[in-house]
C-alpha cells in the first residue's frame, strides 16, 4: 500500500474516532445534568464487552445493520440518499414470508428462492423512486420518504387483510402473524438461538460490495457518475441509466435487510419485525464513511451499544442513553467528517506542491551536476 | 484634483517588501508596488505569478507575512475586505458576484441599503446615488431590469457600480476582459479612463498585454511570486513585456510542417439542435462542417452562440433534431456516446472541473476515466489497477503533468497541470478527430505552450481537431480553417491568415454575417 492511501486511511478512522469520543463526551454531560454518575455508566456499558453473550449478541444486532448499511452506501456511491431501505425491506419481508411460504423447496433452494423473492420486491420498491427520479427528475430523499409511508400502510393493510393467521384460541392475540415458514426456508443459526447465520451472508454482501464498487468497470462508472455526473456523462455513461442501476442494486440489498429476523428468528411476519433496522443503516452507513471496512466496524459499535444497553437499566439508567448517543455519534460524524475533511485537502495541497518543488529542485541539481 | 506634487507620500497605494507564504509554497516574496492617483496602473504575469494573491492581500482577503501597505500616505492593516472597502478600496472580481433575479438597484445596494426612518429600503436615495454614478461612468441602465437581461459587458458595468457606490475611490479588476470580445473591452476602458479622469485609481490585473499597451499608464510585471519590472507603455513594446513576465519569449501558437491532408475525417451536415426552453429558437441550425486529416478547424464566437451544443451534438450527448455526423465515412448519427468515442473521437470537455476531472479522486482514475473499455487497461468486467496506474504515469510523464506521483487527488494540482492531464489523458486514446474547447484556458504560459505543442504534434500526425477556443490568438495562430458561429449558426469562414482579433470581432458580435465561402 502507498503512503497516501495509508495516510487517507489513517485519516478517515480517526475522524470517525473523533466522533464517537466526542458522542461520549456530550452524553456524560447530559448524564451528568440529569444526575447519573457517567463513569459508572459507561463503565457499566463497556464493562459488558468481556461477556461472550454480549458479544454474540452485539453480532446478531450488527447483521442486518451490515446489511442495510451496504444498501444506503451503494446509492451514497452514486450520490444517491436512499432513505427508503426500510420501506424497501418492509415490503420485502411480507412479500418473502408470503411468497416463500407457500413454496416447497428442499432447504437450500428455499433459502435461496426466499433470498430471490426478497431482492426482487426490494429492488422494485426502490425501482420506483429510481424511476420517477429519471422520469420526472423526483428528489429520491423526497420520493424514499413518502414510499417507507406507502409501504408501512401498504404492507400493514394487506397484511391485516390478507394474510395473518389467528392462533386457536387467541383470536385477539397483539402479536398476529403471517403463516410459519416451512423449515426448509429456516436460516440455520451458528451459535443456537443466539447468532444466527446471516451474519456469513451479511459480511459476504460487504465482500461483494467492495469487490463490485472498487474492483469493476461498472464500479468505477458508479463512483465517477458520483463524484462528478458532468465528467462521467461527457465520457458516455449514461447518468440515467446509472441511478436507475444504482437503484436497484440498492432495493435488492435493502430487501436482505429483514432476513436475519425473518428467516432466522421469527419464521413469520409480524408488524413490528425488523422495525428501524432499515434507518440504523443510514447511520452506520455515515459513521463507516460508505466503505466496506468502516461499515463492518460501525455496525459492530452499534450492535454492541444495543446489547448492552440493557444493562443500564439495572444501573438505574435509562437505556435511551444508547439512542441519544448514536444520534450524536451520527450528528458528530456529519460535522467532524467535513471539518477534517476540509483540513486534510489543505494538508494534500501543500504536500503535493511542496514535493512538486522538491522534485524540480533535485532535478535542477542534476541539471547542474551533469 | 490633487495640488500638490507627486511626491512618495502622494501614491494612492504602495505597498513596500510584502511577503506571503502559504505552507510550501511562497506566493509573494518581497513585492513592491507603487500606484500614483488618478492612473490606471497594469499588473501583468503569468497565471501562478501571484497576481491574484497581490490584490488579495491589497483588498485585505488575507494578511501579508512582513511589509506594509500604504494607502493615500497612511499605513494600513486590513484584517478583511470590509477595512479595505472602509478605506476607498473595491474590488471587481473576474466571475461576477450578481444575483441574477434582482434588478440592477437591489444588486447594487445588497448589503448596503440605504433606509427610510422607518426602516424600510430607500429606493429613490439609491435611485439618485445611482444616477449620479452612472452619468460619471457614462453608462445609462434601466435600474429596474433584472440583470439576467444583461450582456457580459453590462454586468461587469454593474459590478463597477456597485464597488462605486461602497464609495471605492481605489478599484481593483482582476483580469476583467477575460470574459469579453474586442468590442466590450473597448467599451470598458472607456468606461475606466471617464473614471480615471474624474480621480479614481484604477488597478488593472492582466496577461494580454496588447490592450495593456494601449490603455494604461504604467505597468508592474510580477514574475514568480516576485515584481520584477516597473514600466511604461512609452518605455517598451509587446514582446519586451512578454520578456520580462515569463523571463524568455512568448510561445508562439503558429507553425506547421506538413499540409492539410485529403481525407475527411468528421464531416457534420445540416445539424439542428433544439433549444433548451420549450418552443424556443434552435440552439444549433443548420451547422455543415469537415474535419480533414492533418487539419484544424477553429470555432470562434462569443460563448453561448452553439458552440457547446455542437460539440455535445457531434458526441451524441445532445441529440440532433436532424442532421448527420460521418467520422471516417461512418455514418455516427445515431451511435451512442460511448460507440462514437470508441470509433476515434475524444473531447477535452469546456470546463475541466464540472465535466472534465474527478477533483477529488486521484490523478490514476481522471487518466482512466472514460477509457474504460480500453482492453489494456481493464477485462470485460474487472479493471487492471496496475495497468491503469502505469498508463497515468506514462501520461503524466509524456505531458510534463506535476505532480508527485498518480496517487494525488486531482485537486491538489495547478489549473495549467489539470488541464495537461486532461488534455493527455484525451490524446492517449490515439483519436482520429479531437474536439478541443478552450484546450488552454486558465493555464500558464507553459503549460499553454505544451498544450499547443502537443496540438499540433498530433495534427502533424494525421489527427482532425475541431478547436472552440475565446483566445483569438491561439485561434488565428493554430487554425487552418476558423468558422464563427453566432447564434447557433456559422456565419462566416475565414483564413487564419486573413484573420485578426478585430475582423474576428465583428463577425463574433454579428456584425457582419455571410462571409462564407
Amino acid at each position: 500500500m502507498n503512503r497516501q492511501k495509508l495516510q487517507r486511511m489513517l485519516v478517515t478512522s480517526a475522524s470517525s474516532l473523533i466522533a464517537i469520543i466526542v458522542a461520549l463526551a456530550i452524553c456524560a454531560v447530559i448524564l451528568l445534568i440529569t444526575g447519573k454518575d457517567p463513569v459508572k455508566a459507561f463503565s457499566t456499558l463497556f464493562g459488558a464487552a468481556g461477556e461472550t453473550k454480549v458479544l454474540q449478541g452485539m453480532l446478531n444486532r450488527a447483521t442486518p445493520l451490515m446489511i442495510s448499511a451496504a444498501a444506503v452506501a451503494i446509492g451514497f456511491k452514486m450520490n444517491l440518499f436512499n432513505i427508503g431501505v426500510e420501506g424497501q425491506m418492509r415490503v420485502a419481508l411480507l412479500s418473502t414470508a408470503v411468497i416463500g411460504g407457500a413454496v416447497n423447496l428442499p432447504a437450500p433452494l428455499h433459502i435461496a428462492f426466499c433470498f430471490v423473492v426478497a431482492m426482487a420486491t426490494g429492488a422494485i420498491w426502490a425501482g420506483i423512486a429510481g424511476w420517477l427520479k429519471v422520469k420526472r427528475n423526483v428528489n429520491e430523499v423526497i420520493s424514499t420518504i413518502m414510499l417507507n409511508f406507502i409501504a408501512l400502510s401498504v404492507v400493514a393493510w394487506s397484511f391485516d387483510t390478507f394474510f395473518r393467521v389467528d392462533k386457536e384460541g387467541e383470536s385477539t392475540s397483539l402479536l398476529v402473524k403471517t403463516k410459519e415458514l416451512p423449515s426448509t426456508a429456516w436460516f440455520p443459526d451458528i451459535v443456537d438461538r443466539r447468532l444466527n447465520g446471516m451474519l456469513i451472508v451479511a459480511i459476504l454482501i460487504l465482500i461483494l460490495f467492495w469487490v463490485l464498487v472498487w474492483k469493476t468497470k461498472f464500479g468505477f462508472q458508479l463512483r465517477a457518475s458520483g463524484a462528478n455526473s458532468g465528467a462521467a456523462r461527457a465520457t458516455g455513461v449514461d447518468p440515467k441509466r446509472m441511478v436507475l442501476v444504482s437503484m436497484l442494486i440498492s432495493g435488492a440489498i435493502a430487501g436482505l435487510v429483514g432476513m436475519r429476523a425473518l428467516m432466522g428468528d421469527v419464521h413469520a411476519y409480524q408488524n413490528n419485525l425488523a422495525e428501524q433496522q432499515g434507518f440504523n443503516g443510514i447511520a452506520v452507513a455515515l459513521l463507516g464513511r460508505n466503505h466496506p471496512a468502516g461499515i463492518f466496524f460501525s455496525a459492530l459499535l452499534f450492535g454492541f451499544l444495543g446489547e448492552a444497553s440493557g444493562r443500564l437499566q439495572l444501573e438505574d439508567i435509562p437505556k435511551e442513553i444508547v439512542t441519544i448517543m448514536t444520534g450524536i455519534i451520527v450528528l458528530a460524524v456529519v460535522i467532524i467528517n467535513e471539518a477534517v475533511k476540509r483540513w486534510d485537502d489543505r494538508r494534500i495541497q501543500r504536500r503535493a506542491a511542496a514535493m512538486v518543488d522538491e522534485k524540480l529542485a533535485n532535478e535542477k541539481k542534476v541539471e547542474a551536476a551533469s | 484634483m490633487s495640488e500638490q506634487p507627486q511626491t512618495r507620500g502622494d501614491f494612492a497605494v504602495e505597498l513596500r517588501g510584502i511577503t506571503k507564504t502559504f505552507p510550501g509554497v511562497i506566493a509573494n516574496h518581497n513585492v513592491n508596488l507603487t500606484v500614483r492617483p488618478g492612473t490606471i496602473h497594469a499588473i501583468v504575469g503569468e497565471n501562478g505569478a501571484g497576481k491574484s494573491t497581490l490584490m488579495k492581500t491589497l483588498y485585505g482577503m488575507h494578511q501579508p507575512d512582513e511589509g506594509t501597505i500604504v494607502v493615500n500616505g497612511t499605513t494600513r492593516t486590513f484584517r478583511s475586505p470590509t477595512d479595505a472597502i472602509a478605506t476607498g478600496i473595491g474590488m471587481v472580481h473576474q466571475h461576477f458576484m450578481l444575483a441574477d433575479n434582482l434588478t440592477i438597484t437591489e444588486n447594487i445596494i445588497l448589503g448596503n441599503e440605504p433606509t427610510t426612518s422607518r426602516g424600510r429600503i430607500d429606493f429613490n436615495s439609491a435611485h439618485d446615488s445611482i444616477r449620479r454614478l452612472m452619468s460619471t461612468l457614462g453608462v445609462d441602465f434601466d435600474l429596474d431590469a433584472p440583470v439576467s437581461s444583461l450582456g457580459v459587458g453590462q454586468r461587469q458595468r454593474v459590478e463597477i457600480l456597485k464597488v462605486l457606490y461602497r464609495g471605492a475611490r481605489i478599484l481593483i479588476l482582476d483580469e476583467p476582459t477575460a470574459v469579453l470580445v474586442p468590442q466590450e473591452v473597448t467599451e470598458l476602458f472607456v468606461t475606466l479612463k471617464r473614471l480615471v479622469a474624474e480621480g479614481a485609481t484604477v488597478i488593472f490585473i492582466s496577461h494580454k498585454l496588447d490592450e495593456v499597451l494601449a490603455n494604461c499608464d504604467e505597468i508592474t510585471v510580477i514574475r514568480q511570486g516576485t515584481t520584477v519590472a516597473h514600466t511604461t507603455p512609452r518605455e517598451t513594446d509587446r514582446r519586451g513585456l512578454a520578456e520580462l513576465m515569463v523571463g524568455s519569449d512568448l510561445p508562439d501558437p503558429s507553425g506547421r510542417e506538413t499540409s492539410v491532408g485529403d481525407t475527411v475525417l468528421l464531416q457534420v451536415s445540416g445539424l439542428d439542435v433544439a433549444g433548451t426552453a420549450a418552443g424556443s429558437k434552435l440552439a444549433l441550425d443548420d451547422v455543415s462542417l469537415r474535419v480533414h486529416a492533418g487539419e484544424i478547424v477553429g470555432i470562434a464566437g462569443v460563448e453561448g452562440n452553439g458552440q457547446f451544443e455542437l460539440c455535445e451534438a457531434i458526441l451524441g450527448l445532445t441529440p440532433a433534431v436532424r442532421g448527420s455526423v460521418t467520422l471516417e465515412n461512418r455514418d455516427i448519427s445515431g451511435a451512442p456516446t460511448r460507440e462514437r468515442i470508441g470509433a476515434g473521437l475524444s473531447y477535452i470537455p469546456f470546463d475541466r472541473h464540472r465535466e472534465g476531472l474527478l477533483l477529488d479522486a486521484p490523478l490514476w482514475e481522471n487518466t482512466f476515466l472514460g477509457r474504460e473499455d480500453d482492453p489494456t487497461l481493464s477485462s470485460r468486467v474487472f479493471t487492471r489497477r496496475r495497468a491503469i496506474e502505469a498508463d497515468s504515469r506514462t501520461i503524466i510523464e509524456r505531458f510534463g503533468v506535476r505532480t508527485p506521483n498518480e496517487h494525488v487527488p486531482a485537486f491538489a494540482l495547478s489549473g495549467g497541470n489539470q488541464q495537461k492531464l486532461v488534455v493527455g489523458r484525451e490524446m492517449a486514446s490515439n483519436p482520429k478527430v479531437l474536439l478541443a474547447a478552450h484546450p488552454t484556458r486558465g493555464v500558464d504560459v507553459g503549460a499553454q505552450a505544451a498544450i499547443w505543442d502537443e496540438l499540433r504534434h498530433a495534427r502533424d500526425n494525421g489527427l482532425g481537431v475541431l478547436l472552440v477556443s475565446a483566445d483569438l490568438e491561439e485561434l488565428i495562430g493554430l487554425s487552418d480553417t476558423i468558422l464563427v458561429m453566432f447564434d447557433g449558426r456559422i456565419t462566416a469562414e475565414l483564413d487564419p491568415v486573413n484573420a485578426t482579433p478585430e475582423l474576428l470581432g465583428t463577425y463574433m458580435t454579428g456584425e457582419v454575417q455571410g462571409a462564407r465561402s
